[in-house]
């Protein structure tokens, strides 16, 4: 057997939220890994749970939520038992966070050097402040932005700008993994395009493990080499992008993909999935989709499938896979 | 509405429009500096069809919207409009006749979320443009809601009626916001981005209804989009916006399929392809949008432009023109 090293392992991650109307079942029975220098994409609609499982791998949860069951290793090590004085050791330095609104993970009245440099030294990574300038320097090179920039304010940058300061603090510390949490949804598309190219080239560059988050399916269909497809706090499909783009197995995968537009090739109809996700307080029993799947039958209301290996490497939970029928 | 010699009329033309805001200035102190918002447009919509407006932040499209249902006044320029078989100038109207003309045009917005007033029922939502134009009595009024309460799929309407926003999904917002625009039968509708905060498997299904609603009911769109691909499947025609100008024009598939403009190429060759296999090419354009404020007198992508020449920098903004085809571009070099 060849040794793979798997930076993460996620394993029946199971989190929940208390909220007066009940427990919100955010993220159920989660299990996927990622190899050292692969990126793989987390893909879904609001509310399935894709943010909730960045914020668990984090470790940055609010009170009311709570992490049931589940491992989650990096490095070897499970972070789920970590006290926060532990896990502060290990967050930044191991890994560390691309958030959505670059604007509110800016502090806006320190200089954006200044920023960068707090999570080196809080981890002694460096020994003077000269040092720490000149590695903000490069990490500036790095992302595209111009090392003069760094004795800036955050209102003096860009939206794009701003994203890619927000990148080059998260590989201040020079992390094993990455989470970019919708890093390019509040841009235009121009600028999108400039980030996304940026963000592959680094990948690739550092060999950095990264997961990225997204809604849209062609930015992850053009960021990441692995794919796990969301539906309603579990993990319905995970392979590599090509299979699940040229063989989706799970039918809600496939409903997305036919609902998504593209500018490229012959105009095919776009078809719609009927209903909505479901409320996750009082999830609906048996696979969480059947009640929108096409394909349903007697067992998908009574039994949750398994999360399983189809083949190939291409994990789906699903009773009725597409390519079987 | 299918004319008897099926020879379709166009029932909005845009000629010369334009919105300046004023940057500075007081009340005491002239505003000598100028956002040129929309800045000298042209273009018409055939009765029936629909237009998509696309571009970045900034480029002019949601204030273009908004001068056609005149949420804000023109600087300058007319919006003729074909209403009841009468052309009208209405980008002067004022008082009675404005309200008169808002029972013909409708806006639909991009935020569901905030588009609805909350402590309003779904039923006193629907119902305001037919209370403001004082259509029906209360009894006709709950009748009419119940029917486009239908129409937009949130049947059956009772059970809908007297909830609240909060109560509503975002896709189900969505589709109240269209029942109230569409209530009132306007002949024009413009939708700002309707779909852009909706999932993709709610997105589907409000595209659908928005261009079956429009064939049964004979509604022209005008459709505000960042989104190319959206813009593909919403609309006949497409018109590209930079800093305020139209810079292309024409079918949708003929600018997706050949764009002329520099602006438009970068754009297509910028918008992510649902493909792992795709190579898209890069995108051919420098720097990032400016702000159109007192632009000077040359083209306003010159900055950007990856084939800028002399010509481009000594003339004036260049004139939307033919060509070929009637595929309108803005461009000195093409």
């Amino acid at each position: 057997m060849t040794e793979i090293d798997n930076v993460l392992q996620v394993e029946d991650l199971t989190m929940h939220y208390t909220t007066r109307a009940g427990e919100v079942s955010a993220v159920n029975n989660v299990t996927f890994y990622l190899e050292r220098g692969q990126s793989m994409g987390l893909v879904g609609e609001s509310g399935c749970g894709k943010t909730s499982i960045a914020f668990s791998l984090f470790k940055l949860l609010p009170d009311n939520a709570h992490i049931k069951t589940g491992k989650v290793f990096l490095n070897g090590q499970d972070l789920v038992p970590l006290k926060e004085d532990e896990m502060r050791k290990v967050r930044w330095r191991h890994i560390s966070m691309v958030f959505q609104a670059a604007m509110n993970s800016l502090n806006p009245v320190y200089k954006v050097g200044d920023q960068i440099i707090e999570p080196m030294e809080n981890h002694g990574l460096v020994e003077t402040n000269q040092a720490a300038r000149e590695h903000v320097a490069e990490l500036f090179n790095l992302v595209g932005l111009d090392p003069k920039l760094m004795d800036q304010y955050p209102h003096e940058y860009s939206g794009g700008m701003r994203q890619r300061a927000v990148i080059a603090m998260a590989l201040a510390c020079n992390p094993d993994l990455i989470i970019a949490d919708e890093p390019t949804t509040a841009l235009d598309v121009i600028v999108q395009d400039s980030l996304l190219r940026e963000m592959i080239e680094l990948q690739k560059k550092l060999n950095m493990s990264m997961i990225y988050i997204s809604h849209d399916i062609a930015v992850i269909a053009e960021v990441t080499e692995r794919i796990g497809v969301m539906y309603a706090g579990r993990l319905a499909e995970f392979g590599s992008a090509e299979e699940i783009f040229k063989h989706p197995l799970h039918p809600y995968t496939y409903g997305l993909m036919s609902a998504f537009p593209s500018i490229i090739g012959p105009k095919r109809e776009l078809t719609t999935l009927p209903g909505e996700p479901p409320d996750l307080i009082s999830p609906p029993p048996g696979c969480r989709f059947h009640p929108r799947c096409p394909f349903a039958t007697e067992i998908c209301s009574e039994q949750d499938p398994e999360f399983r290996d189809m083949g190939t490497d291409h994990f789906a939970a699903c009773w009725h896979p597409v390519e079987a029928r | 509405m299918a004319g008897e010699e099926n020879i379709r009329e166009p029932l909005v033309v845009v000629d010369g429009l334009q919105k300046l805001y004023p940057l500075t200035g007081s009340l005491f102190k002239k505003s000598s500096a100028f956002i040129h918002a929309v800045d000298g447009i042209n273009f018409s919509i055939m009765d029936g069809e629909s237009l998509a407006l696309v571009g970045e932040s900034g480029s002019g499209k949601t204030t273009t919207g908004k001068l056609l249902v005149r949420l804000t006044d023109p600087t300058n320029g007319s919006i003729r409009m074909r209403i009841n078989g009468y052309e009208k100038d209405i980008a002067r109207l004022r008082g009675g006749e404005l309200k008169g003309f808002r029972r013909h045009v409708q806006m639909i917005f991009q935020d569901p979320y905030e588009s609805l007033n909350p402590r309003r029922t779904i039923f006193d939502t629907i119902a305001e443009p037919l209370v403001v134009q004082g259509i029906g009595d209360l009894a006709e009024r709950e009748q009419l809601v119940a029917h486009y309460l239908d129409l937009v799929g949130l049947s059956p309407p009772e059970t809908f009626m007297w909830r609240f926003p909060h109560e509503l999904s975002g896709g189900q917002r969505q589709r109240v916001a269209i029942a109230r625009a569409l209530v009132v039968v306007p002949t024009f509708v413009v939708a700002d981005e309707p779909t852009s905060m909706l999932d993709v498997s709610i997105r589907t299904g409000i595209m659908h209804l928005m261009q079956d609603l429009a064939e049964q009911m004979g509604v022209t769109y005008l459709y505000i989009t960042h989104d190319l691909a959206v813009a593909r499947y919403m609309s006949n025609d497409l018109a590209v916006m930079y800093l305020g100008k139209i810079v292309e024009m024409t079918n949708t598939e003929e600018i997706l399929n050949k764009p002329l403009h520099p602006y438009t190429k970068a754009l297509i060759s910028a918008v992510p392809v649902p493909d792992p296999t795709f190579k898209r090419t890069i995108p051919d354009i420098k720097g990032s949008i400016a702000k159109p404020i007192n632009p000077l007198p040359r083209c306003r992508f010159y900055d950007r432009c990856p084939i800028a020449a002399k010509i481009c920098q000594e003339n004036d903004h260049p004139p939307l023109e033919d060509k070929g085809s009637n595929h309108l571009a803005a461009c000195y070099l093409v």
